[in-house]
């Protein structure tokens, strides 16, 4: 038999093997894209794809979360620990309504995450059927994009469509709506292969002409700067580390915000710490002084930007960034360069070596020792206590009793987020999950739990604060269930601090509602879930407890009693520019009216 | 010819700003359930304006529709609204037909006119003069039907108000711009 029809007729063959319902789709298209964990919640809706999950539970682990928000959260952190897209998996109605919060979250931070949801059958859509909401309706505004599937021929196509758009050009979450009786029916199924969408086609490559350009303003700078963001660490290691070297051949000082912690060093000698609300004294002063901004994969976020009138206000300004959208949006940049920072900065770095290029050495070093003034401030200095905890040093603490671990951070939202961005310190991409866009309180467990489900045996630590963990603290059930030893170290202020900070710059220290009064015994609560419970509040134990946290072979949750007044300083106060930063001992503060109707 | 500055509606994010420009764009889209949505929820959740949008599919065998869109803003804001509507996975292509320069701009509208007597003789004038055809005629009534630029309807519309205008039906603008290219 000739070669060509023996191919044809094993094609033949698989696709007469290939007929099956749509649950088995589903799974056979999970398995085909290399997925081996999910994390969801079954339900009426979706009863065929868990009973056909309940045959291919070697291949696919799914983890049962304790609320969807949850599964999206866990998804989240297993997508941006791991580099791969994380697959959730829930029910019509509140199951879909309840994984918004977590499918927003993806989407402000760029996350790439595909959401199966069930729908009731069909003929029952419209009709307020038990279970039912408009699901591609509700997540329209807050997915990338999302599939109504109406019949069996379309479900294959979707399902390997849904990971190729989650995962390409900016990254994102994905909804597919699978109404019940397309999960039953039965048609032919088509594997990944080819799958791309019609005319989804996300720039890769830079215009050689705008990058040119780009060398020769990099070429000339005497002050310049890279401002780094979540965009590099979404365009994988690579990125990182073409970054490192670009900045070993530049000399340039560099700056992240808080999604992109890690893609530079922490420890490498150019880093000037975090930017923006929270950031360092010399990013931020770097920022407003600098006469050439070199952005990466960072969309200007109002966080960073502080006053927009006032923002680095003699800059030229380069943006490289694959989404279009992103670039003039709050703030217009004098060159716009479309692409993955991966291939941008390959681009630059290959341009800048073979046209010889180098700083001007002069002007760099002036600008260094003007930096070097500006670090000499030390904006993250803290009055140490023997009697009281104090937050910044229990990060600290915890930082150096992890160091030279495996270890992954994830955080809640809230002064323990930004101590943490502050204070520990992030040498690689993909360690540090947080919730920056949509700023979602309860998402440091969860996520911890995805991170841990992609590296079972790392060391995983949610910097939580007492009100956060709260939020989703059924999670710990999970953990329990799964035997995953995510540590949860609670910064226990007592107060929904960040809340009780800005009214007390704010509205003249009226605490309205900040004050936990009945907070659970921590340690109580960490046992009912077979967890392990750690309380501190003794700075002479603090050492002690967190080796204990780190040796505890399961799930610890870790009430660290803290200063309960302490400030998260240096702060740019709303409405103000980056160089009219709090510092930590100055008591000077004023909020101007313009500046306090700002989030 | 670019559509007539209308009054600012009170949802309009340009409200307070005085470099309000009108922009035409031409959207090309996969003709797909939920995809007028995605581009009308852009605009409402972002803030943006629409002074007039109209929809049909224009390509039968490759599902492709094409949305005309009128909208005011900023500059910034029309290259924002631009950049945002290519994000959308459906949509093929974005064309600011207004930022292209020298753009058709077509509407057809539908004008119902009520009276009796002499008040007939100048609709039917005016219609005349409009080059308005009349679609529907009773002893009391016409519907005229006029095609042309926006402004031009505006302006019928404002003549045969005195006379007896009860009703406008108009289809927003469709537009193309000149010569051989196509968008």
């Amino acid at each position: 038999m000739p070669e060509v029809a023996k191919t044809r007729m094993k094609v033949a063959e698989s696709e007469m093997a290939r007929i099956m319902t749509g649950a088995e789709m589903v799974v056979e298209a999970l398995k085909d894209q290399g997925v081996d964990v999910i994390f969801g919640y079954p339900g009426g809706a979706v009863l065929p794809i868990y009973d056909v999950l309940y045959d291919h539970q070697h291949a696919i682990r799914h983890v049962l979360v304790r609320h969807e928000q949850g599964a999206a959260h866990a998804a989240e952190g297993y997508a941006r620990s791991s580099g791969r897209p994380g697959v959730m998996l829930v029910t019509s109605g509140p199951g879909a309504t309840n994984s918004i919060t977590g499918l927003t979250d993806a989407l402000m931070d760029s996350i790439p995450v595909v959401c199966i949801t069930g729908q009731v059958p069909t003929h029952l859509i419209g009709s307020d059927a038990f279970q039912e909401c408009d699901t591609v309706g509700i997540t329209r505004h807050c997915t990338k994009h999302n599939y109504l599937v109406r019949s069996i021929e379309d479900l294959p196509r979707i399902l390997h469509e849904a990971f190729y758009v989650a995962q390409h050009g900016r990254p994102g979450p994905v909804v597919i709506d699978i109404p019940k009786d397309v999960q039953f029916a039965r048609g032919i199924y088509s594997g990944p292969q080819n799958v791309e969408h019609k005319t989804y086609r996300p720039r890769l490559e830079g215009d050689p002409g705008k990058i040119e350009l780009a060398v020769t303003m990099m070429a000339s700078a005497k002050r310049p700067i890279f401002y780094t963001g979540g965009g590099i660490i979404n365009s994988g290691p690579e990125a990182s580390r073409l970054l490192r070297e670009l900045v070993a051949s530049t000399g340039f000082p560099v700056t992240s915000t808080l999604m992109g912690l890690g893609a530079y060093p922490a420890s490498g000698e150019n880093w000037l710490g975090m930017l923006g609300m929270h950031g360092t004294f010399e990013a931020n002063n770097a920022m407003h002084d600098c006469d050439l901004m070199i952005a990466i994969g960072a969309r200007f976020d109002d966080r960073i930007t502080g006053r927009l009138d006032q923002f680095a206000p003699g800059s030229k300004k380069i943006h490289i960034d694959i989404d279009p959208s992103s670039i003039n949006k709050n703030v217009k940049v004098d060159l716009a360069v479309v692409g993955d920072c991966a291939h941008v900065i390959a681009a630059l770095i290959a341009r800048w070596k073979a046209r010889g290029c180098k700083a001007d050495p002069g002007a760099l070093k002036k600008w260094w020792s003007e930096i070097e003034a500006w670090r000499a401030r030390k904006s993250l200095a803290y009055k140490h206590s023997e009697k009281v905890i104090k937050p910044q040093w229990a990060i600290e603490r915890l930082y150096a009793a992890t160091k030279g671990r495996d270890c992954y951070i994830t955080t809640e939202v809230g002064q323990h987020q930004m101590w943490a961005a502050q204070h520990f310190h992030f040498d690689e991409p993909n360690r540090f999950m947080t919730s920056g866009g949509l700023g979602t309180m309860g998402y440091g467990l969860p996520a911890a739990i995805g991170v841990q489900m992609a590296h079972p045996k790392s060391l995983v630590v949610d910097i939580a604060g007492e009100g956060s963990i709260l939020m989703n603290i059924q999670e710990l059930s999970t953990a329990a269930q799964y035997r995953l030893p995510v540590k949860v170290f609670i910064l226990n202020n007592e107060y929904l601090g960040m809340v009780r900070q800005w009214q007390e710059l704010l509205h003249g220290g009226r605490y309205s509602e900040s004050y936990s009064e009945a907070l659970p015994d921590f340690v109580k609560l960490a046992e009912a879930f077979g967890a392990h419970g750690i309380c501190c509040s003794d700075p002479a134990d603090l050492d002690a407890a967190i080796a204990e946290m780190i040796a505890t072979p399961k799930a610890v949750l870790f009430d660290c009693r803290i200063d309960k007044t302490e400030n998260c300083l240096p702060m740019i106060p709303s409405g103000k520019a980056h160089n009219e930063m709090i510092l930590p001992d100055s008591d000077e503060v004023s909020v101007d009216a313009a500046g306090k109707i700002l989030v | 010819m670019n559509a007539p500055t209308a009054p600012p509606s009170p949802y309009s994010s340009a409200i307070g700003k005085s470099n309000i420009e009108t922009h035409t764009l031409s959207v090309l889209v996969d003709n797909e359930p939920g995809v007028l949505a995605r581009v009308v929820g852009l605009f409402s959740g972002r803030g943006y304006n629409i002074e007039s949008l109209t929809v049909a599919e224009v390509a039968h065998a490759e599902h492709l529709s094409r949305i005309t869109i009128v909208t005011s803003g900023t500059p910034e804001a029309i290259e924002q609204i631009s950049h945002q509507l290519e994000r959308l996975v459906p949509i093929h292509a974005v064309t600011d037909l207004t930022l292209r320069g020298n753009a058709v701009e077509r509407e057809l509208a539908m004008i119902k006119v009520v009276g009796t007597g002499t008040d007939r003789d100048e609709a039917l004038r005016l219609a005349e003069a409009f080059r308005a055809r009349v679609i529907d005629a009773t002893i009391e009534s016409f519907i005229f039907e006029l095609t042309g630029a926006a402004a031009k309807i505006d302006q019928f519309v404002e003549l045969v108000r005195p006379i007896g205008l009860v009703e406008v039906s108009r289809t927003g603008i469709a537009a193309m711009s000149r010569g051989k290219d196509p968008i």
